[in-house]
């Protein structure tokens, strides 16, 4: 935390001096009011812009390993405008309420995921001083808040009282609740060498060069568990299982329309760009520029890259993995998805882990 | 143990295919994409085959003159009723009595593309064209004239 590069782009001062303007005005409970306002105002914005700009690379991407172009009449060149235009397609959609379903609880779910959702989303470290929940246990938090999006999705398939629906969610609960095992000891495996489950401190700690270097083997090793695991959590790629289109018609949110469809799209999105950003702060240094030791010139060059831009590009070249694997494997049964997890992927976290832990141990860790 | 093995072979050939597979697709990534973008190439890319069916045509010469003899073949060829030949009797020079093409009509609305009509013309005057983009907003200009306006019949009747 010595370096000075840290501080280039740190936007602490300016936070601090909005809120001491603000307190000089007016009492601190309201400052902070209006803080948290502001704040969330933006964290829903990011949320929805990003969500256009992910459906659109997921457009062209996809396109693209099917060897087509893509959307490219919509808005010019490119056809920028064809996502835009899709979401205000579906804004002015009508919300149908089902006859014979739990009302309540069909009403609630979409809200459920999207809450997940967004909680986990503030987690992200977007910048030196731009971290929006930040707490001790962050990672933690994380874990544990990404759950409530099965619960939404459950209670989905349940109350629209549907069978695809119902087959739908069940798939995904019990795929879910395996992976998550995977996730969690990836993310243990990741805490054993920053020795710290602050979001922001285990940024801090990659100052020196990114966990993916520094732990070498199985930092690697845990990285493509990650994003297998992370994958499978959201519900995307070969283990799609739960929205399989060829039997399901489209999974647990078949009977949903209008915004509440959105919701379940967006959150879709959302948590692949959750899980790459997660990953991407683990494994891949979060706002850390990359430094070559030796490089000095260099070096400082990506320093005057700000945080934000790391970031984001970490996250995005994650999330074209992601979509890579995506587009390239077909998906898998449930009981295959079920055998990849229990009898491949956790022995293999777990081995990991151990030689992590040994590796710390002994200081074979950079 | 060798329950063991198996164990760690087939982890080991999986990962293998996984990877096979990914290079494929990135390899389709990489490559040039095969979409037409037609109205934009109508002019550049576009490639319709030669032989392709679009429409008929009656072929006329540069001194606008056709090969039809008005003999109603492909009128009688056609199974759709598509092409009415009208003719009139006239006298040549020679004082012979002969029958020529007043009105080569024909109706692409109805036609199937079967081809019979060339087949059965004795003198090759007409053919399909691949010239495709017949969309009107009207019924009524499917009905065309094959035969150009003044057009007469060639004097060497030779294939």
């Amino acid at each position: 935390m010595k370096q000075a590069f840290l501080n280039y782009y740190d936007i602490t001062p300016v936070t601090t001096w909005i809120h001491e303007t603000l307190c000089s005005v007016m009492p601190e409970g309201l400052a902070i009011f209006l803080e948290s306002l502001a704040v969330g105002v933006i964290v829903l914005l990011m949320y929805a812009i990003l969500a256009i700009i992910l459906i659109y690379m997921e457009r062209k991407v996809c396109a693209a390993f099917q060897c087509r172009i893509g959307p490219n009449r919509v808005g010019g060149k490119g056809g920028l405008l064809q996502v835009p235009a899709d979401v205000i397609k579906i804004l002015t959609k009508e919300i149908i309420h089902l006859k014979r379903a739990d009302q309540l609880l069909y009403a609630l779910a979409p809200f459920l995921v999207i809450l997940a959702s967004i909680l986990t989303f503030s987690c992200l470290p977007w910048n030196n001083g731009a971290e929006i929940l930040h707490m001790n246990i962050g990672i933690l938090f994380v874990l544990a808040a990404s759950s409530i999006g099965i619960l939404g999705i459950l209670l989905a398939g349940w109350s629209s009282n549907s069978k695809y629906t119902m087959i739908g969610a069940v798939r995904s609960g019990a795929m879910l609740i395996s992976y998550e095992l995977s996730i969690g000891i990836t993310v243990l495996t990741m805490v054993m060498l920053s020795g710290t489950m602050d979001i922001q401190q285990i940024v801090y700690n990659q100052a020196d060069g990114w966990n993916i270097f520094k732990g070498h083997i199985p930092a690697i090793l845990a990285f493509v568990i990650y994003l297998i695991a992370g994958n499978a959590e959201a519900n995307r790629g070969p283990f799609d299982l739960a929205e399989a289109e060829q039997e399901l018609t489209a999974g647990y949110h078949t009977e949903y329309s209008g915004i509440h469809f959105g919701f379940f799209y967006l959150a879709e999105y959302l948590n692949l760009f959750i899980t790459s950003g997660i990953a991407a702060t683990l494994f891949l240094g979060g706002w850390m520029p990359l430094h070559i030791p030796g490089l000095d010139g260099f070096n400082a060059v990506m320093d005057y890259i700000p945080g934000i831009v790391w970031f984001l590009g970490k996250t995005f070249f994650v999330v074209f993995l992601l979509m890579w694997i995506k587009w390239t494997f077909p998906r898998l049964r449930i009981d295959q998805v079920l055998t990849l997890e229990w009898k491949y992927l956790m022995p293999l976290s777990l081995i990991v882990l151990v030689i992590m832990t040994a590796c710390v141990v002994f200081g074979l860790v950079f | 143990m060798n329950k063991f093995n198996k164990y760690i072979k087939g982890y080991i050939s999986g990962i293998k295919s996984l990877l096979i597979g990914m290079r494929t697709s990135m390899k389709v990534f990489l490559q040039p994409k095969v979409t037409e973008e037609y109205p934009e190439n109508r002019h550049t890319t576009l490639h319709i085959p030669e032989r392709h069916r679009a429409k008929l045509i009656m072929i006329h010469d540069e001194n606008n003159q056709h090969h039809c003899i008005a003999c109603g073949l492909c009128q009688n060829a056609c199974p759709n009723d598509t092409i009415k030949v009208i003719s009139e009797m006239k006298e040549d020079e020679d004082g012979k009595k002969k029958k020529v093409l007043v009105k080569y009509q024909y109706d692409l609305g109805s036609c199937m593309f079967c081809e019979l009509c060339v087949n059965a013309c004795p003198h090759g005057a007409i053919a399909f064209s691949n010239d495709f983009e017949n969309a009107v907003f009207e019924k009524d200009k499917l009905i065309l004239q094959l035969n150009n306006e003044g057009a007469t019949l060639a004097k060497n009747n030779k294939i």
